[in-house]
């Protein structure tokens, strides 16, 4: 089933958190405390009752385990290896309040899940046919998980993909030390598996079809785009060759086999997620210099404490307080970077440059926004490229929702599906009391 | 797209029919029915009321619990007595949560000492709506000094005195719950069912003192200063319950439903009730120390565990073990076993050599290459007892493999009766 070649640079990388043999699963269940009300459950953005699973792991129902993972979060599976756990529920265990360690929850639900996976198991049936139809617009995680939930309430589905694999970053952009783009495609077939879902890839939206066309022939649309292509910093040299966006770059080592001779020298620009794993990708890679450039201090990073930690250990220079001035290029390629330093205030000291050698240049900087696609559309409203919705991921529109990067900015795969869910719940509803509205006329 | 039906676990127990078999037994639990609404709610099929009779005055602190090697609460023991709270208040709650869970069973346990007593609770239970009754005879601490629970329970001509004034006065299910405090238990199922019960409920709690506080000598719980016997039960209670349960099952001349009791803490445990002859299981400690929310595993690991076996109903499973179970005597004395050690799964911490070495037959060693932490059994000795395979903490690492000795079957009785040849003794170290 798998599209992708077996040379594909992320193959070499081993998983930095292995799953659980039988003995060790049990043992980590039978440590959990089974709280009431738990702090784990409310910091899982989809609600998983963890406390539950694990309880089902320790009684040897592992199926139940299962079920009770996926009737929550359909993508438990890929949400086991590629939550920030540590910031999550497993930050909140309550062990961590009494300096015992906390219970490796994402380590249990990798366990649950995964075998659930090797089985063939399958939990859920697609309802009965209402007769409404749904247009969800990406394929990504939210759109997935949306599909998925209307599809067990009944509602039929069309997904409307621009690139070729489903998936969106859950297959192009996780660190390929959590998890593949094989298993994140595995993952995909095996969401859409409740049937009745027709996938048209390949289909940009406002070229290929329009969005009035969308309001026109389905009952209620969900916009789960994700964002747009790597910002890139347009300075002197910017159209040197191995300057590129690290989003792009991460999909390439993903899904093919990278262009890596040659070099030796790598610079990340930014300190945000997306640059500490590709920091940590480069150096898994084997390019010897790998540094992450960042305008502000180390503490002000937005990527995770834990995973810069990582970086760290496996070798990455951090550059703080250093602002992109220029690129240095020799016969056509880049050679460098020059920076201005900046004082905490973040602005520039005078006199005071740094040049970085570097073979190849990734930003990682932010993505564009493609909420635009819909800025004319009647009821949408927009705050910087970014879709507004509500709890329930309703817009303006009554016929519209949205979930995932496209409206809370770039957040984590669980986030997607959490939103993806409460937005299929909010169009069910909304089904519903159209129908209410229809029989009491 | 093809649909799994799923096993049904209707139980009939006695002809109390539930959605499952699986019961809150009369406890704190089923105090109340605000908290028997919320048990249904989480899934319970049915709840075993908190034992109604003249309400008393209990003391404090009620409960105890026995903890082993880090896991709390592997068992507990209580001195509570039977409901504090007034039976016209029991009653009126117990005909509100029949109105709204009509498919769910409603048991009320019952003690009073007078043939009047047992009339009048009687009749006023069934009004109530209850589906079944429990005659309590099985309490061991505080009740039985006034001469109810155990003490009915422990003298089958009381418990048949008494069972057959409530045979007579219920038109619905009469259980019998029975304490272990005794010897043997099948004198005192016969005594039910010479009374008349429709089934039996077992086991009650265990006489027993859970601890100490060695600091001022005072036994636990503690009641200013000074304790008294409780009533044990929890997962540690398990064998004692499933012993008792069997020796009913098998009894020929026992014929009643049994409601199993006894450390039921998971669906494996309620399962192995089953496969034993009960045809409903109750549980109280788990419940009390985690939960009504654990019925949701154990509805699903009894539905998960029947697909697997192919049992479409509980009626097919329940007693299936019965059969198995026989006389010492009639073991097979020629049935070879030795233990295996998979040398690859083997982490060397030679729990078995040192359990073989003092607690078996001397027959498992260290490698004689003393870089090698893998022991050896010596199979001409091993005598098959099982003491590595408990105590090795890798899971199937030791593995207890049948032996063909040529010898054909024989039991102790076969032997002493028809002559049969008995193969040599192992380990015997003479």
């Amino acid at each position: 089933m798998s599209k992708l070649p077996a040379t594909r640079s992320e193959t070499v990388f081993v998983d930095a958190k292995p799953g659980y043999s039988p003995v060790q699963a049990l043992t980590e269940a039978n440590r959990c405390l089974y709280c009431a009300d738990a702090p784990c459950v409310q910091a899982c953005p989809t609600g998983i009752d963890i406390p539950e699973f694990i309880r089902k792991i320790a009684t040897d129902n592992l199926r139940g385990s299962a079920r009770t993972i996926f009737d929550a979060n359909i993508f438990g599976m890929s949400c086991a290896r590629v939550c920030p756990v540590e910031v999550l529920c497993v930050g909140k265990c309550v062990y961590n309040e009494m300096d015992v360690p906390p219970i490796q929850i994402g380590k249990l639900q990798r366990y649950a899940t995964d075998a659930a996976f090797e089985r063939g198991d399958r939990f859920f049936e697609a309802g009965p046919d209402s007769g409404k139809k749904v247009a969800l617009l990406g394929g990504g995680p939210a759109s997935l998980a949306a599909a998925h939930e209307l599809r067990r309430k009944g509602h039929a589905c069309t997904i409307f993909e621009q690139a070729e694999l489903l998936g969106g970053l859950s297959t192009t952009g996780v660190a390929p030390y959590k998890m593949k783009a094989d298993r994140a495609l595995e993952e995909v077939e095996w969401v859409l598996g409740i049937g009745g879902v027709e996938v048209r890839t390949g289909v940009q939206i406002g070229v290929d079809i329009s969005v009035e066309e969308l309001l026109r022939d389905f009952d209620a649309v969900f916009v789960g785009l994700g964002l747009g292509a790597d910002r890139l910093l347009h300075l002197p040299g910017g159209d040197l060759a191995g300057i590129r966006g690290a989003v792009d770059w991460i999909a390439e080592i993903k899904t093919d086999k990278a262009a890596l001779g040659g070099v030796r020298r790598a610079v990340v620009i930014g300190g945000g997620n997306t640059a500490i794993d590709t920091v940590r990708e480069l150096r898994g890679l084997g390019i010897p210099e790998v540094s992450l450039a960042y305008r502000g201090a180390e503490a002000q990073m937005s990527g995770y404490v834990h995973e810069w930690s990582w970086a760290k250990v496996e070798g990455v220079r951090g550059v703080f307080g250093a602002q992109p001035l220029a690129y240095i290029g020799e016969g056509g390629a880049v050679t460098g970077v020059r920076f201005a330093r900046l004082d905490a205030e973040r602005q520039p000291i005078a006199g005071e440059e740094l040049t970085l050698e570097a073979d190849l240049v990734l930003l990682a900087i932010g993505q564009g926004r493609l909420g635009e696609l819909l800025g004319e559309t009647e009821g949408i409203t927009l705050e910087r490229g970014r879709l507004i919705v509500d709890d329930a991921g309703r817009t303006g529109n009554p016929k519209i929702f949205a979930g995932g990067d496209c409206a809370n900015g770039g957040k984590e795969v669980v986030n997607a599906v959490d939103e993806g869910k409460r937005a299929a719940i909010a169009i069910d509803l909304a089904f519903g009391q159209a129908l209410c509205g229809g029989e009491a006329t | 797209m093809s649909t799994i039906v799923s096993p049904d676990l209707t139980a009939n127990c006695a002809g109390i029919i539930t959605p499952n078999p699986f019961w809150l037994a009369s406890a704190p639990p089923t105090n109340s029915g605000d908290q028997i609404m919320r048990a249904f709610d989480a899934g319970w099929g049915g709840a075993v009321w908190k034992t109604l009779g003249q309400p008393i005055q209990n003391v404090s602190s009620r409960f105890g619990g026995l903890h082993y090697r880090g896991t709390r609460g592997i068992g507990f023991n209580n001195i509570e007595l039977i409901t504090d709270r007034p039976v016209e208040t029991n009653l009126r709650e117990i005909a509100e949560v029949k109105r709204r869970y009509p498919k769910h069973g409603v048991i009320v346990s019952l003690m009073v000492e007078s043939r009047d007593e047992w009339q009048d609770l009687i009749k006023r239970s069934i009004d109530a709506g209850a589906d079944g009754l429990e005659l309590n005879f099985g309490c061991p601490h505080g009740m039985c000094e006034r001469g109810m629970g155990s003490a009915v329970g422990q003298e089958p001509k009381l418990n048949e005195t008494i069972t057959s004034w409530a045979a007579e006065f219920s038109t619905i299910p009469v259980l019998v719950k029975l304490t272990p405090n005794v010897d043997n238990i099948v004198p005192h199922g016969l005594a039910a069912q010479r009374g008349g019960a429709d089934g039996v409920s077992l086991i009650n709690t265990i006489k027993s003192v859970i601890g100490i506080d060695i600091d001022n000598f005072v036994p636990l719980p503690k009641v200013d200063g000074r304790s008294t016997n409780g009533g044990y039960c929890g997962p540690a209670v398990k064998p004692i319950a499933l012993h008792m349960v069997s020796s009913l099952g098998r009894a020929p001349e026992f014929n009643l439903p049994i409601s199993g009791i006894g450390g039921i803490s998971n669906w494996r445990d309620a399962v192995e009730f089953i496969l034993l002859g009960s045809s409903s299981v109750q549980v109280c400690t788990e419940v009390m120390l985690r939960g009504y929310r654990v019925v949701e595993d154990m509805i699903e690991g009894l539905t998960e565990y029947m697909r697997r076996q192919g049992f479409a109903n509980l009626g097919e499973m329940v007693g299936r073990a019965v059969p198995n179970l026989s006389e010492w005597g009639d073991l097979d004395l020629n049935h070879e076993t030795v233990a295996k050690i998979n040398p690859t799964s083997c982490i060397g911490c030679q729990a078995c050599v040192v359990a073989c070495h003092d607690g078996a037959h001397q027959c498992i060693h260290p490698a004689e290459d003393k870089s090698v932490r893998v022991p050896v059994v010596d199979e001409s000795e091993c005598v098959g007892c099982n003491l590595c395979e408990i105590v090795c903490p890798v899971p199937g690492c030791i593995t207890m493999e049948e032996v063909d000795n040529g010898f054909a079957p024989a039991s102790w009785n076969q032997h002493a009766e028809e002559g049969l040849t008995l193969r040599p003794k192992k380990g015997v170290h003479t």
